[in-house]
């Protein structure tokens, strides 16, 4: 393999001189910012929730939910699988090997990150909120509401996080999602592949793709909430 | 003038607050009247804020009774009483938002919060600072918008804990001013402060506390021409308290 080979392979994929690159580019951040989305649905009231209520068992349920930060893709991948599985309790359902399958798998990764993160911020700032609020008649739930979008620029950061680990997963979409060429391969499941296969520069080349688009993801979430971040103080 | 049924008198009874085995207050026993300024003094620690809270219901007694003069006393009350804090809570929004947000939280119809919030801002001479950011405002604007949010929910009472502590002395005045305002147009003003000039500045009456015991409740005039508990004698004069 030489240099000028990944050059090649990365102008053949950009070019479309290579099938089938950017249905999996597009593959990718479909499930991908679905994933993030839908953790995002679940994971910010959740982790609003947890960070103002108090109950018993909740330093239980707090180390949990940072616990499952670290949980392995393949681990989240096979336990999607065995609840999609035609014998499984969702099998009825049809997902398996779906993109849909993959979504819900990078979606079980990403929640925890998301409610861990949301948790702590919220924590932070109903600290400083929390009599204000009560004074004006906002307790509890109703609180919610104001913390999450005060908390706004601070948790783009957790979403960022949950979509890193999305984008970078590769065990969780193999087992549910089945790599099937045009139907749910994507590209860290195409590189794994192709590196398998011994086509090293196809392989870089698809690396080199997702890289650049996760930087410029982040690099427009940065902006995007430096300038929000300077209007709202 | 204002003209509206009073939720004032508000009466404590009896009032004593415990946290932890601590004794905040004890024994308080008070009567605050319409359209009256109450100013509660003494040092550090003496069950001041602890007090204030009480009255706006953020904190339950541990025993006796706080109620305001309608059915359902404390409950009823409760959105008719603001209450402005030491240092400030600035949403992070502008200085508009944060109007707003609060007029929003009391269930006010969509352009009556529109309304009202300019009218908030116009009163309190903020309309030129109402899209800043509210947390990048000086200590006089924080504090002018903090009272500018609880005069908008138009209560009849108002509790400020000591809201020029941290003010230099032209924003001082300012202040006052405004506090001032606020209690010819009918507002019942209660507010805890160290300094005695203001005290005498805007009090119709005093509470002194220590300790978490009221140890003197008395209109401001008797109370400055004479203070009877020793502590109060002392505490004036400028001696240093435990």
């Amino acid at each position: 393999m030489t240099e000028a080979s990944v050059w090649t392979a990365c102008l053949d994929l950009i070019g479309g001189t290579t099938p089938g690159l950017w249905p999996i580019v597009a593959l990718s951040l479909r499930v991908t910012l679905s994933a993030v989305l839908l953790a995002a649905l679940l994971g910010l009231p959740l982790g609003a929730l947890i960070g103002l209520s108090r109950f018993p068992g909740r330093d239980a349920v707090v180390i949990v939910v940072n616990a499952m930060m670290g949980l392995p893709p393949v681990v989240a991948g096979l336990l999607i699988y065995l609840a999609l599985s035609r014998s499984g309790p969702l099998g009825g359902l049809g997902w398996l090997f779906t993109p849909t399958a993959m979504i819900v798998a990078q979606a079980l990764l990403v929640t925890p990150i998301v409610v861990a993160i949301t948790r702590q911020i919220v924590e932070d700032l109903w600290c400083e909120y929390a009599e204000h609020l009560a004074s004006i008649g906002l307790t509890g739930l109703a609180a919610v509401p104001t913390l999450l979008w005060d908390a706004r620029f601070s948790l783009a950061t957790a979403l960022l996080a949950g979509f890193g680990r999305a984008s970078a997963e590769v065990g969780a979409v193999l087992i549910v999602g089945g790599n099937i060429a045009g139907h749910t391969r994507i590209m860290t499941t195409a590189i794994a592949l192709e590196t398998s296969k011994g086509d090293i520069p196809l392989a870089l080349a698809l690396s080199l793709i997702l890289v650049s688009l996760t930087l410029a993801i982040n690099a427009v979430a940065y902006a995007a909430s430096r300038v929000g971040a300077r209007h709202a103080g | 003038m204002r003209d509206v049924a009073s939720i004032l008198p508000l009466r404590l009874a009896d009032v004593g607050l415990e946290i932890d085995g601590r004794t905040l207050l004890a024994n308080v026993d008070l009567v605050v009247a319409p359209r009256t300024t109450t100013v509660i003094l003494g040092p550090n620690g003496a069950g001041k804020s602890m007090l204030l809270r009480l009255c706006h219901g953020l904190v339950a007694p541990t025993s006796g009774s706080v109620e305001f003069a309608l059915p359902g006393g404390a409950v009823a009350g409760r959105k008719r009483h603001a209450m402005v804090f030491q240092k400030p809570v600035m949403l992070r929004r502008s200085a508009r938002a944060n109007i707003e947000h609060a007029l929003a939280a009391h269930g006010l119809a969509r352009t009556a919060v529109r309304d009202r919030a300019a009218a908030a801002l116009a009163r309190f001479d903020l309309a030129d600072l109402a899209e800043r950011p509210a947390r990048l405002l000086s200590g006089g604007e924080q504090q002018r918008l903090a009272i500018a949010r609880a005069w908008a929910l138009d209560p009849d009472l108002l509790f400020l804990d000591e809201p020029t502590s941290q003010l230099d002395p032209a924003n001082t005045r300012l202040i006052e001013a405004m506090l001032a305002d606020l209690a010819r147009e009918g507002r019942t003003l209660m507010l805890s402060t160290q300094a005695p000039g203001q005290a005498r500045r805007l009090a119709d009456r005093i509470l002194f506390l220590a300790r978490g015991r009221l140890l003197e409740d008395r209109p401001a005039a008797e109370f400055f021409a004479a203070p009877a508990p020793p502590e109060a004698a002392a505490w004036l004069a400028g001696d240093l308290m435990d």
